[in-house]
């Protein structure tokens, strides 16, 4: 998301300003070194999933029955699976999977919660506490709990894993927004907007909104990491895109059984993957919160 | 005191009947037709009337509901479709299980997580504090899925030391089963970590810089005693809440930890129910998370305010 591409118009008099705020602190963001450690893997793991199968010697779904179990050697990096399945070419490939689906999931959720936590603190009373009792029944229970139980309603499938996580996220950003949205509404620009009898929708979209983007991209990158986290479980847990498909939480279910005997390459690199993405998710949001909210 | 713990009360009962009509609906409404679900899309239609007829689903949506959850809070929790025996000892054996599974992890994770927070906070911004705090933050955020596979690799495989299997063979003494337990619990123990590690440093530093931490040191108090006597009780205060509210983490780390290690929780409870379509199990375990989840909620809640009056005294006005 391009930091510049925000509107800025309805700020008014704070406008330049603001603008200088945003170079700044992307500058500060292209300085910090946790940044760019996690954007250089990020980066790597975005290329795979792009150019994918263009990347790697044989097909991420080529079968060698001749070649099975194989442990890491010059032909196979990464060693062959139960089927003689280049598991380099799996792992590279299984990123485009979960680099589609996470930013899809956590996108959705931030739609949805944003628009939430805009009415909750922009009306208060009683839509406000309605709203929260259901959040706080949702927030009991643990992500992949409720991800369970939505695909167990909807059906194994990429679209019910971005659906179900889209809106598991929703309460959680919405709470984050409403307490954003509480300070904004007192501020003399709402009560001028007011005024001029500019109607509520106007008013929390156009006026509001836009001066609590930060939160709301903060809330984006962190949720991101979490997206990666409750996805890659899900999957494993047979609750997300179905085999034959290369995808790092489904291999390791897939292959998790063969372990014992050994054949421990069919599982360990698909776990590197996964550890070096939501640690490089988790630095590029780290070092985004610590820019906009020193 | 009093009002204020029924207020609590009465805010989680209101929240787990939201949540029990949330679960209900998503569980038993949203698939559809339960008795095709079960059977599949090659059964006859007569087949799946009947199946439906049997469980009791082509009731009235409200008619189904009342009798579920008036059963429900009678302990009552209905009968599994695919094991056709009562679900409710089946869910209490299995949350017996995972309480074992995550009294190891928090008996480590505690302790662990609150010197490793103070000892970080005695050093604040020195290296020693800087390693533990990236310590806690990657261990953190690397899912139980990963940290469990390293860890069955290298001390269940590699080096043969632990079992793999969280089930100890039946019978077996207390120690073996800590054995076997003790490799499941250290990704819970990760998760964990950090968190409560984050908040016992933030609260030391918070009480550390405090007025009365000054003129303690002024006064001439030797620092064991001052770490000991004013510091800790105020620290520790905010992480009590922290490792509270960790419950929800730690039972969905248990779903995963408790698939891997093979090993007959409440997490693997419910994924059993969800790929066997067994509804009526599936509702059930997931309301007993719901329960647990509050009850530990509410018992942080009121210790927080048995430790801290101001709390007590605000809620009561």
């Amino acid at each position: 998301m391009s930091i510049d591409a925000m509107p800025v118009e309805s700020a008014g008099a704070v406008k330049s300003g603001q603008y200088e705020l945003r170079g700044e602190m992307l500058r500060d963001l292209l300085r910090s070194k946790t940044f760019r450690v996690g954007a250089a893997i990020l980066l790597f793991w975005i290329i795979a999933a792009v150019l994918g199968s263009t990347l790697v010697p044989q097909g991420p779904y080529a079968q060698n029955l001749n070649a099975i179990n194989q442990a890491p050697s010059a032909a196979h990096w990464f060693g062959t699976d139960q089927l003689g399945r280049d598991m380099f070419a799996r792992v590279i490939v299984g990123a485009r999977d979960i680099l589609i689906v996470a930013p899809l999931a956590t996108l959705l959720g931030t739609v949805l919660g944003t628009a939430l936590g805009l009415m909750m603190g922009y009306f208060r009373g009683r839509t406000d506490d309605v709203i929260s009792r259901f959040v706080e029944a949702f927030l009991a229970l643990p992500v992949v709990i409720i991800g369970i139980l939505g695909v167990v309603a909807l059906g194994p499938s990429n679209g019910t894993v971005i659906a179900v996580i889209g809106v598991i996220f929703t309460p959680l950003i919405a709470r984050t927004v409403r307490s954003a949205v509480l300070l904004e509404r007192e501020l003399d620009y709402v009560a001028a907007a007011r005024l001029r009898g500019e109607g509520a929708l106007y008013i929390m979209f156009v006026e509001i909104l836009p001066n609590v983007l930060s939160p709301i991209m903060v809330e984006f990158t962190v949720r991101l990491g979490y997206a990666v986290f409750a996805i890659v479980t899900l999957t494993f847990l047979g609750f997300g895109i179905q085999p034959p498909s290369p995808n790092w939480g489904l291999d390791i279910a897939t292959n998790y059984g063969v372990v014992a005997a050994g054949y421990w390459w069919e599982v360990l690199f698909d776990a590197l993957a996964i550890a070096t993405l939501v640690v490089a998710v988790n630095l590029v949001a780290n070092s985004i919160e610590q820019v906009i909210e020193p | 005191m009093a009002i204020f713990i029924l207020k609590r009360v009465g805010l989680a009962l209101i929240t787990l009947w939201i949540l029990s009509v949330i679960v209900f609906f998503v569980g038993q409404v949203l698939p559809g037709d339960p008795g095709r679900a079960i059977l599949g899309p090659l059964a006859a239609p007569s087949a799946v009337h009947a199946l439906d007829q049997t469980l009791g689903t082509n009731r009235p949506v409200l008619t189904q509901y009342w009798s579920w959850i008036s059963h429900f809070v009678r302990g009552d929790m209905g009968k599994s479709y695919s094991y056709q025996t009562a679900v409710a000892p089946l869910v209490i054996k299995a949350l017996g299980n995972s309480l074992k599974l995550a009294a190891v992890a928090f008996v480590i994770v505690v302790p662990l997580g609150i010197f490793g927070g103070v000892w970080a906070a005695l050093a604040a911004g020195k290296p020693r504090d800087r390693i533990i705090s990236v310590v806690g933050l990657s261990s953190t955020v690397i899912p139980e899925l990963v940290s469990g596979i390293v860890l069955i690799l290298v001390f269940g495989i590699a080096l043969n030391v632990l079992p793999i299997s969280a089930t100890a063979p039946p019978g077996a003494s207390i120690p073996t089963q800590l054995d076997h337990l003790i490799l499941p619990a250290i990704p819970l123990v990760l998760i964990l970590f950090g968190y409560i590690e984050q908040m016992a440093r933030a609260g030391t530093i918070e009480a550390l810089n405090s007025d009365y931490a000054r003129t303690a040191v002024l006064k001439g108090l030797p620092r064991r005693t001052l770490i000991r006597r004013h510091i800790l009780r105020n620290s520790l205060l905010p992480t009590i809440t922290v490792v509270a509210t960790q419950v929800g983490y730690l039972i969905g780390g248990l779903v995963v930890v408790e698939t891997l290690f093979r090993y007959q929780g409440i997490g693997s409870l419910i994924v059993t129910a969800a790929n066997g379509k067994d509804f009526p199990m599936l509702e059930a375990g997931i309301l007993v998370i719901g329960v647990a989840y509050m009850v530990a909620t509410l018992v942080a809640d009121i210790l927080y305010s048995l430790l801290n009056p101001r709390i007590r005294y605000q809620a009561a006005e």
